[in-house]
């Protein structure tokens, strides 16, 4: 099923469920014609739409609510953390465009510090599917939930067979390793699998982790990792404040933690807009060139 | 003893008895029938008015509202679901017209006859998210929602008309697909009669311009903006209570709040 028909199965079988938009119609652009009044457009109106999506909490629905991914976290923030956030009202807020996925549309369209934001609500979970296989093994779980949920919206074609086993607040452990592991959430998680490849030609033990939801996050995953490699990586496509860095961090200085961790992240500056490999490439995040950053570290 | 009497003189308090006493099908009973009369109060900073209202008609126990402000309860300066009563929390200007209007869509979705009320402030219309939300209430044909403006011409520091000037009101929410009214907000026959034509015209939301003035027959505080938001004295309390039927007016000599 596409994420299109798994909206549509759930909108027939659950009256619970009404998907919304602020006149972004990217991911759901068939719905309107086949669920007709349970699809709300509210036009371009981020705040009002998040508003709308509380009302229609209050009366026992679940709001799927669309928008992109800069727009919906920061424009309407207000909105999810007091109305969602407050009331911890299951609304789903499924941001478009997220991270490198902006592509050319330049800084006023970069979401990169969505996760940091969204994260820092209570109550608000956060969902960072790995491509577009991953989101649709975990998204049932995180639109059934009763908590409210930022989902980053992901439709790369996978380049891994995921594990069809989801659970909300369990990392994917793709593999473990003893001198490297790399953490990734998000549309990275390609870009890591050719890391991973490349790094054990040239004969590293090389763990993978694919969190899936950055809030909760899978802390034992994280310290077992710690614990079992010699060093670690955290890889995003979000500014290196608020995000897998900083949750790491958080984690280990709790945990009273030293090991060496190597952030790859946007440091302090938006990317170059430009088409998704383009932007790998300008920005050093290809596989290649996370490789070398890891065969390099020191 | 001083707290228990800190107040905030509401202009709204004769609208939302009206509401609660004539218009609203809501009571103790049926809080949560889903098919219930809806009220939201976007100007959250009016709660006091809500907590007297609540108290007087039996959502909660008059004895509770010696909690105000005490932390063993959530009578605070904001309303709250955590006081039976109350929908949904306020106090951030420009939000609860969203979240009415997206009741409102669901009660229309559910072929539903109950009426959505959102009492808005004249200075909370400054917030573009209100006329984001008035624009998509009128788009989606609203006519069981009602938006109330307490029209009381102050905000917080200054008279609305010499800040952001918002007149004409009606005319803006008309261009936006809504069907306006104005009354004498301070006058039950007048609020009786302009909400007994419901709704207005048939597909479009209601606004309903309710005239008022604050501290509204107390000489000694009326459009007095230090004295809205203050501690008064038991002295004074009384004062004005016999100021309010006829008596001198009060000297006011206890601090004044600035708290915005």
């Amino acid at each position: 099923m596409t994420y299109e028909e798994i909206l549509k199965d759930l909108v027939d079988k659950d009256e619970r469920f009404m998907i919304l938009t602020a006149e972004n119609r990217a991911a759901i652009r068939n719905l309107p014609d086949k669920i007709g009044d349970r699809f709300i457009d509210t036009g371009i109106t981020e705040q009002t739409m998040v508003g709308v999506a509380a009302g229609l909490a209050l009366r026992g629905r679940i709001p799927v609510a669309h928008a992109l991914a800069s727009f919906l976290t920061m424009r309407a923030f207000e909105f999810i953390r007091t109305d969602v956030g407050i009331g911890n009202l299951p609304v789903k807020l499924v941001g478009g465009f997220s991270g490198f996925l902006s592509e050319a549309n330049g800084p006023t369209h970069q979401a990169i510090e969505d996760v940091s934001i969204m994260r820092g609500i209570p109550n608000v979970n956060v969902f960072c599917p790995a491509d577009e296989e991953d989101m649709l093994i975990g998204l049932r779980k995180v639109m059934e939930s009763p908590e409210p949920f930022y989902i980053r919206y992901n439709n790369i074609k996978p380049v891994y067979k995921h594990s069809e086993k989801f659970e909300i607040g369990k990392a994917e452990v793709v593999s473990e390793g003893k001198d490297v592991t790399i953490i990734v959430y998000g549309v990275l998680f390609g870009q890591a699998v050719e890391a991973k490849e490349i790094l054990e030609k040239k004969g590293l033990s090389v763990g993978l982790i694919n969190l899936r939801t950055v809030k909760p996050v899978d802390e034992e995953a994280i310290l077992n990792a710690a614990v079992n490699s010699k060093l670690l990586v955290t890889l995003e496509d979000h500014f290196i404040t608020g995000g897998l860095y900083s949750i790491t961090a958080e984690l280990f200085l709790r945990n009273k933690i030293m090991c060496d961790v190597l952030p790859i992240a946007l440091k302090d500056s938006w990317f170059k807009p430009a088409l998704l490999q383009d932007v790998l490439e300008y920005e050093g995040f290809t596989g290649k060139k996370i490789a070398d950053r890891i065969f390099n570290y020191k | 003893m001083e707290d228990a009497l800190s107040a905030r003189l509401c202009p709204v308090l004769i609208l939302i008895v009206y509401l609660y006493k004539e218009f609203l099908n809501v009571n103790k009973n049926n809080l949560k029938d889903p098919d219930r009369d809806y009220l939201f109060l976007s100007k959250g900073h009016d709660v006091p008015a809500l907590y007297g209202t609540f108290a007087e008609i039996g959502f909660i126990e008059k004895e509770r509202l010696k909690n105000h402000l005490k932390t063993n309860d959530f009578i605070y300066w904001h309303p709250n679901r955590n006081i039976p009563g109350i929908e949904f929390h306020s106090g951030s200007l420009g939000h609860l017209l969203s979240v009415a209007t997206g009741v409102a869509i669901d009660c229309k979705l559910r072929k539903q006859n109950n009426k959505i009320v959102v009492i808005l402030g004249d200075g909370e219309l400054d917030e573009g998210s209100v006329w984001e939300a008035a624009l998509v209430a009128g788009a989606k044909k609203l006519d069981n929602l009602i938006a109330v403006v307490d029209r009381n011409h102050f905000q917080a520091n200054i008279e609305t008309e010499k800040l952001i000037p918002l007149n004409p009101i009606s005319d803006k929410f008309e261009a936006f697909g809504w069907k306006t009214k104005s009354c004498d907000g301070h006058s039950f026959e007048e609020l009786e009669k302009a909400f007994s034509e419901f709704p207005i015209e048939t597909g479009k939301p209601n606004l309903i311009i309710a005239e008022t003035r604050r501290g509204k027959g107390l000489p000694s505080i009326e459009a007095r903006a230090d004295r809205w938001f203050a501690n008064f004295t038991n002295d004074e309390v009384e004062m004005l209570l016999k100021e309010l039927h006829g008596g001198k007016i009060t000297e006011l000599t206890s601090e004044t709040i600035v708290a915005r």
